[in-house]
């Protein structure tokens, strides 16, 4: 095998365009968070790292037949629920909440887990349903959705409950979810809002509310919606330049490395900036809807409009947080944050789309 | 058949959800749209409330708090001046156990109770986030013990400030004054005044005295410096900066060293010292007695300490000289003749007949002369050197007291004098109009005799006595008495004199003014009532005693010092000037309980003299308690000791 057959060989699998507007991102990624990091090249670095690993397991999951991706899901799924349950009973508690499972060798999350979980067993379910399906199976996976969400929801982690409601939800609405029962469940939504005000956590509540009003507690719970504005106001049409933020430098930005990144971006690149990064985003989106389009399977098509429709979700509420029209729930802007594991799981997300996009020419021959 | 309702079904199935995913594409392209609607509202639309946020959180304005003024005496020693030193402050609110934080601190640095009384005043006073002094004037020991344990106190800290201090302390404590934490009080003073802005970052302000009167002059110009802060409050960079202006020094007319002997001079006495140079209404010496600590105040003073100033018999917080109101007793007659004389009310040669006592016409009252069966004939010289009370009690009555009243107050009697310094009392100079107002009843001719030796309504304080002392003195030129002479300007050191023009020329006749004169200098000679008090000297001191009554006494009850209990005994006036014929100095002395002037204030008076006019500084004093046993002829008999 010739180098250029090894080449070939290696990105094969590889979507090309897709690639392209990731790469974008994890540089802007990169820049950001250098100057979010006070110049600090090892968290760079760090990063840098992060995104080779996760490339390396995007690769190895681009490269799998779709028949594989398929059955993983159940186990994965099955594996899912039983470190969530696990962590119900024997989980620790950090910030006064259960979110962290000891397994003897490292302390996992496995909510992240079913970030991935979620939509790959309901788009299994389905396939596996596809013939004729019946309000009964919309039923069945809506409850292979509630199951997990209602355990995330318990330990408390709203906000990531929330997003693998959302991803579950593209699910049954790609899958043709009639219209009526979606109205049904949207007015009745409205009606228990209420019931579930009551049922929140004090913590969860006072987001909520610092979002209608952060000043009205600004140097405790709205301090980091009021900065975060700030930050992004600041910025102007052109941004303070780079390394130049003074909210960022001058550490009046909380989380600045992770979930307000995207503070520090806007501060030092303006609405120009803002306008090139939405770009960027509107890009991948795009791509992913292409590759939706032309997936061939049911599975696929449910797969891939899922990972499209989170990725964009999880995009707006991370930027809708920090420019301050949602409330703080630790929600990584995707790509752009430090952090392992949502580099991990968003990468494992993109190497479905690509095996999705790659794997159908050869269903077809 | 079957094939083709697959096929149809497959078709609409993608169909459907082609249409879907058009949705999904829709809504994804909204949640974006509505993000770029949100950045245009707060980068475009919004930028500039948000950069001014930015800006605010990012620059502090931080004062620099200017060196306060310092206060020189005539010949340029130190009365106050500022010193660096280190305090030990605590901010509560960022303190979790402040009690537990004091006791662990007590440890490393000494913390007496009153430090932690002071403490907890200061703690009321002021909002949690402010820094508090617990102990001020560490010793370097101290600091370097703190500094090494400083990382197990958080909300502790120390800093150097710069302290005032008093070199005479309690000498010069009614004189200066002090300055404190500015309060409420002065916060609402300053701002009304529009000079908030100029006392950012300035912790004191003066109180009393003329750390009070010359604050403007005093305090300076605050600096600022624009800070660039991080979110802890940490400076990180000066952006700009304006330098403060240090306060002005003041130049007084007050000689120190004059203060300090007057002071010395009172021994255990209670009383005040004014003394004036007649030429130009300068203080020389400003003397309370008994003064206090000002340093007390300075730091903020315990409860403790208060209360033991405040509720002292001593009354040590007031200023008897500036706001201390007597009755002026026998030191009115000088200026009682010269009403006389310039009423014509008597001529120089005329005489009276004294029995002893004085009637008014249709009353058998007697109004007593201070020496039983009386001073037999006495003309107007005479009735100063001897001080004859029943004289005055006739010239008061012929003179009445519209005249009195006239006459007096152009002398400055019942006015303030307008010293520099604040708080003074005015006293009091009956009139007809006056005992109208305050007791809704006529003037009876009974109560002008008393006025005529300075006893019944009217009232001065020893400062008013002093400048009315220094005008006579001055043959009538009166000026306005003051204790700042010059200010030098801390940044051009240019000095400024003060304005120093005559107040008022009461344009009396030479003749007049050389009788009385002439009289009060015989007062301090052989036959005068404070004959001791020249004794000596090389030069001649007029002079006039006065006795100031505490409790009324009876009629036909006598006076015995003996029996009555100290502080019920009269108080002793001295008014003098000297030399007699071209006076340099005019000195006022009132010892509270003192008896008699001529034994007890006169002293005191002959002593700042001597060292004014001659530079002798006297012994060291003789034990408290005895008398100062001068013999003289005149000073042996009973009578004299006796007479006011």
């Amino acid at each position: 095998m010739t180098r250029r057959q090894l080449w070939r060989r290696i990105i094969s699998h590889l979507d090309l365009p897709l690639l392209a507007g990731m790469g974008l991102l994890m540089a802007a990624s990169l820049l950001t968070l250098y100057s979010a990091s006070d110049h600090n090249f090892e968290r760079v670095l760090a990063q840098g790292a992060n995104i080779l690993v996760a490339f390396c397991c995007l690769w190895v999951v681009a490269n799998l037949p779709l028949h594989y991706l398929m059955r993983t899901a159940v186990p994965i799924y099955v594996l899912g629920m039983l470190l969530l349950i696990g962590v119900a009973l024997f989980g620790e508690i950090s910030h006064g909440a259960r979110r962290w499972l000891n397994i003897g060798v490292a302390t996992i999350q496995p909510s992240e887990l079913m970030k991935i979980g979620v939509p790959l067993m309901m788009a299994w379910y389905f396939e596996k349903y596809e013939a004729g399906l019946t309000l009964k199976n919309y039923i069945i996976a809506a409850l292979l959705l509630l199951l997990p969400v209602a355990l995330i929801a318990r330990q408390p982690d709203l906000g990531t409950a929330l997003l693998i409601s959302a991803s579950g939800f593209y699910v049954l609405f790609l899958a043709g979810l009639s219209w009526r029962v979606m109205g049904g469940l949207f007015v009745a939504g409205i009606a228990s809002a209420p019931l579930l005000w009551s049922m929140m956590h004090d913590y969860q509540r006072h987001r909520i509310e610092m979002l209608f009003d952060p000043s009205q507690d600004a140097l405790g719970k709205g301090y980091h919606t009021i900065q975060g504005m700030i930050a992004v106001g600041s910025g102007g049409i052109l941004g303070k330049g780079y390394l130049n933020g003074t909210q960022t430098h001058l550490d009046f930005l909380p989380e600045r490395t992770t979930d307000f990144i995207f503070a520090v971006y806007s501060e030092e690149f303006g609405l120009v900036g803002n306008l090139i990064l939405l770009s960027m985003y509107c890009f991948v989106i795009a791509r992913g809807f292409v590759i939706t389009a032309n997936a061939s399977t049911y599975f696929t098509r449910l797969m891939a409009g899922s990972i499209t429709l989170t990725f964009a979700t999880y995009a707006f509420v991370n930027m809708g947080m920090v420019s301050g029209i949602l409330p703080i729930v630790g929600v990584p802007l995707p790509l752009v944050s430090y952090g392992g594991t949502s580099m991990l799981t968003l990468l494992l997300g993109f190497g479905m789309l690509m095996s999705i996009q790659t794997h159908k020419k050869l269903v077809k021959s | 058949m079957n094939n083709r309702v697959e096929l149809k079904n497959h078709q609409q199935e993608i169909f459907n959800f082609r249409l879907r995913l058009f949705i999904g594409i829709g809504f994804a392209m909204l949640l974006l749209g509505i993000l770029l609607a949100r950045f245009v509202y707060l980068q475009a639309i919004r930028h500039d409330y948000y950069q001014t946020l930015a800006e605010k959180n990012r620059i502090s304005v931080m004062p620099i708090v200017p060196n306060r003024g310092l206060i020189l005496d005539r010949n340029g020693v130190l009365l106050a001046h500022n010193f660096s030193g280190y305090t030990l402050e605590i901010t509560p609110s960022k303190v979790v156990n402040l009690q537990a934080t004091i006791d662990d601190l007590a440890t490393l640095v000494d913390i007496q109770p009153r430090d932690r009384k002071r403490f907890k005043k200061l703690q009321a006073e002021s909002h949690d986030f402010e820094t508090l002094m617990i102990r001020s004037r560490l010793s370097d020991e101290e600091v370097a013990r703190f500094a090494a344990q400083q990382y197990r106190f958080p909300g502790v800290e120390i800093k150097a400030r710069l302290f005032r201090e008093y070199p005479f302390s309690e000498k010069t404590a009614h004189l200066l004054g002090y300055i404190g934490r500015i309060n409420l009080t002065d916060e609402d003073r300053l701002d009304e005044n529009d000079s908030l802005a100029n006392y950012r970052g300035t912790d004191y302000i003066g109180k009393t005295g003329l750390e009070q009167f010359y604050e403007n002059e005093l305090h300076g110009t605050t600096g600022i410096e624009q800070v660039e802060v991080d979110s802890a409050g940490r400076a990180v960079r000066i952006l700009s900066r304006t330098p403060p202006v240090s306060g002005n020094t003041l130049i007084l007319s007050i000689d120190a060293k004059l203060q300090d002997i007057a002071e010395q001079a009172f021994g255990e006495l209670r009383g005040a010292l004014v003394a004036i140079d007649p030429a130009n209404g300068e203080v020389l010496a400003f003397v309370s007695r008994p003064g206090y600590d000002p340093s007390l105040f300075v730091d903020g003073i315990d409860a403790d300490s208060w209360k033991e100033l405040n509720e002292s018999p001593d009354h040590p917080l007031n200023n008897r000289a500036l706001r201390g109101q007597y009755p002026s007793g026998s030191t009115i007659k000088p200026f009682m003749a010269l009403a006389g004389l310039f009423y014509n009310t008597r001529s120089p040669s005329q005489t009276i007949s004294d029995p002893g006592f004085y009637t008014l016409s249709g009353s058998s009252h007697h109004y007593r002369d201070w020496k039983k069966g009386g001073h037999g004939t006495v003309d107007m010289f005479k009735s100063i050197v001897i001080s004859c009370d029943t004289y005055y009690y006739g010239l008061a009555v012929e003179m009445g007291i519209d005249n009195i009243f006239n006459f007096l107050s152009r002398f400055g009697f019942g006015k303030k004098t307008g010293i520099d310094l604040e708080g003074e009392t005015a006293g009091l100079l009956p009139s007809q109009e006056w005992k109208m107002k305050r007791f809704k009843q006529k003037w009876y001719t009974g109560d002008t005799v008393s006025v005529g030796i300075g006893q019944g309504y009217s009232l001065v304080t020893p400062l008013q006595l002093a400048a009315a002392t220094a005008t006579l003195a001055n043959n009538g030129v009166g000026y306005k008495p003051h204790l700042v002479r010059e200010m030098k300007n801390s940044v051009t050191n240019e000095i400024r004199k003060l304005e120093n023009k005559p107040a008022f020329d009461m344009k009396l006749d030479p003749a007049h003014l050389e009788l009385v004169k002439r009289a009060m200098a015989a007062v301090t000679q052989p036959g005068g009532t404070a004959a001791q008090a020249s004794a000596g000297a090389p030069y001649t001191i007029a002079g006039k005693t006065g006795t100031a009554q505490v409790v009324g006494m009876k009629q036909g009850e006598k006076y015995d010092a003996s029996k009555i209990d100290e502080r019920h005994r009269d108080h002793a006036w001295f008014i003098s000037f000297a030399p007699a014929d071209k006076p340099r100095i005019a000195v006022v002395v009132l010892a509270e309980n003192g008896g008699h002037g001529g034994g007890t204030a006169a002293p005191i008076a002959r002593k700042v003299m001597d060292y004014y006019l001659l530079g002798k500084v006297p012994q060291p004093v003789v034990p408290a308690g005895k008398p100062i046993a001068v013999t003289t002829p005149a000073a042996s008999g009973v009578q004299e000791v006796e007479a006011d």
